[in-house]
């Protein structure tokens, strides 16, 4: 297939570009590892004093912060890579050339750009996650597991496209730079389950930035405590802003003249 | 001194210009900076309720004004230098900096004292809110005020030469990423920023008390919140003392060093 190929070649082409640094691979191990320590470390104090969080279970929150980086570490890898690299191309005018190459442009943009070495969150996250997995036992059936993965998935989409949204506002504010910052700026609040916010922080977790459905809502599904209506309106969610961000991009495109000629 | 003065108003400007420039960066910012004690606040008030209304010797409503003047102080203490000196070091434009006739160290200075003139009066009105909002507790003496100011004043000095003096490594390597992120991971548990320092497990305490960094953020916060008697405060004073005088010396010895072991990249 098409595009099972050209993502191969893309891949191929980062992964040769970046093992010429391969010390960055240890740099980037230390500073992941010390990340996820100290998180542990928070985790342990705030439990040596209650033993359930909003009738969250520490072996619950651990499966929380595992989906938080591991979809922390999806974004680094394939969502965020390509963004900045459409931003910064619509501003110094090599976005040109993605538009006079065959394929579709947000597929190039989507998948041409690949942070490497942060695959490492994916693999520690995973980790964790077997951890709070294996010990969280036979409280989970196969339902729950298949929810959880529509979820993952789900999420994935939802933060991708919402990614994408931000990323096309380049055709017409060209610095942007910084806006495609916002959505990590508040995905740490993505480790604690979302009952324990307030209204008004719940629904913009929601609604505005939606870093729960990266992180919460799957775990919800895993632990049993999502319903069939939250299950079907992020699925919902997902098609529809998967659509609207494609409409938006092609509507952006059209509205894009080229900064360079 | 007049060159001083005038340097120091020069830089004022630029600043005061740049913020406006990137009025989004403020945001995100802002963002940030209220984001992570916000997530503290919720969760230790959470965990407050569920024991039925206290931790330790902290009650719901003093964990949420612990946060909100946690969240304040360290608004005013902070730096950006460790990423900003690399950053000039890569870009070549320190070396200039370095060929000038006054210290670099001071346009750092007034560019960050500019930044916080512009920032903490934003900070302050958002955490009166989130005040009201989460019903903070807080009942503050007229000694504590008067001592609050110099401490947290100090508390700026320390944290600021401390963070320069750490900064200086990028003059061996300019590769310091791993080395901010394990002073910021350090900064965060042994300030009290994930939690009152009281909470923390007894070592941890102890490092904390050892090492500076508790001193410059989460002293002045618990000073301000009357949970240090007035002797602790003046014995607190005295660290901070010192700690100025040690970060004033390490200061001056790493960065002659440094410049020493500068070679220059960039154009």
């Amino acid at each position: 297939m098409n595009f099972l190929r050209l993502v191969r070649v893309f891949f191929r082409v980062n992964i040769a570009g970046e093992l010429a640094y391969r010390m960055n691979f240890l740099f980037s191990f230390f500073e992941s590892v010390m990340g996820l320590a100290f998180t542990l470390v928070g985790l342990a104090v705030i439990f040596s004093y209650t033993d359930s969080l909003n009738g969250w279970r520490p072996n619950e929150i651990l499966a929380l912060v595992g989906v938080y980086s591991l979809l922390g570490g999806v974004i680094r890898v394939a969502i965020l890579p390509g963004m900045q690299q459409l931003t910064e191309s619509v501003r110094d005018g090599t976005f040109d050339f993605t538009l006079t190459k065959p394929e579709d442009a947000q597929l190039i943009v989507s998948i041409s750009r690949i942070g490497v070495w942060k695959i490492i969150d994916v693999f520690l996250g995973l980790a964790i996650l077997i951890i709070a997995l294996v010990r969280l036992g036979g409280s989970i059936g196969g339902l729950q597991a298949v929810e959880f993965l529509a979820m993952l998935l789900t999420g994935s989409v939802i933060v991708y496209s919402f990614f994408l949204i931000l990323a096309t506002l380049a055709f017409w504010l060209v610095r942007v730079e910084n806006i495609l910052t916002i959505f990590l700026s508040v995905y740490h609040a993505g480790r604690w389950p979302l009952s324990l916010y307030p209204d008004w922080l719940r629904y913009g977790l929601i609604f505005i930035i939606p870093v729960a459905f990266a992180t919460t809502i799957p775990v919800e599904a895993l632990t049993s405590r999502l319903n069939w209506v939250t299950l079907l309106a992020a699925f919902a969610a997902a098609v529809v802003l998967f659509v609207a961000s494609r409409a938006f991009w092609k509507f952006g495109l059209r509205h894009y003249s080229g900064a360079s000629a | 001194m007049k060159a001083l003065v005038q340097l120091y108003l020069q830089q004022f400007k630029t600043t005061f210009a740049s913020m406006f420039q990137y009025r989004f960066a403020l945001l995100i910012w802002m963002i940030g900076q209220v984001g992570e004690p916000l997530i503290f606040l919720v969760v230790w008030s959470t965990v407050s309720n569920g024991m039925g209304g206290s931790v330790g010797d902290y009650t719901t409503g003093a964990f949420v004004s612990y946060f909100l003047v946690l969240m304040l102080v360290n608004q005013f203490t902070y730096t950006w230098l460790m990423w900003d000196y690399e950053w000039r070091i890569r870009d070549g434009t320190l070396s200039f900096a370095l060929l000038k006739p006054v210290h670099p160290i001071h346009s750092f200075i007034a560019d960050n004292l500019m930044t916080k003139a512009i920032q903490v009066p934003v900070l302050t009105v958002i955490a009166v809110a989130l005040a009201f909002a989460f019903h903070a507790v807080l009942s503050v003496s007229l000694w504590v005020v008067v001592a609050f100011i110099p401490v947290l004043i100090l508390a700026f000095f320390v944290r600021f030469l401390l963070e320069w003096t750490l900064a200086q490594a990028a003059f061996w390597t300019t590769r310091v990423g791993s080395l901010n992120q394990l002073y910021f991971l350090l900064l965060l548990l042994l300030s009290g920023q994930i939690a009152p320092l009281s909470l923390l497990p007894h070592p941890v305490q102890i490092a904390a008390k050892i090492l500076p960094l508790y001193w410059t953020v989460g002293f002045p916060t618990e000073l301000l919140l009357g949970k240090v008697t007035p002797s602790a405060a003046l014995f607190g004073i005295g660290v901070q003392a010192i700690w100025l005088v040690v970060t004033f010396s390490l200061s001056r010895v790493v960065f002659k060093l440094g410049v020493k072991a500068y070679s220059a990249v960039g154009q």
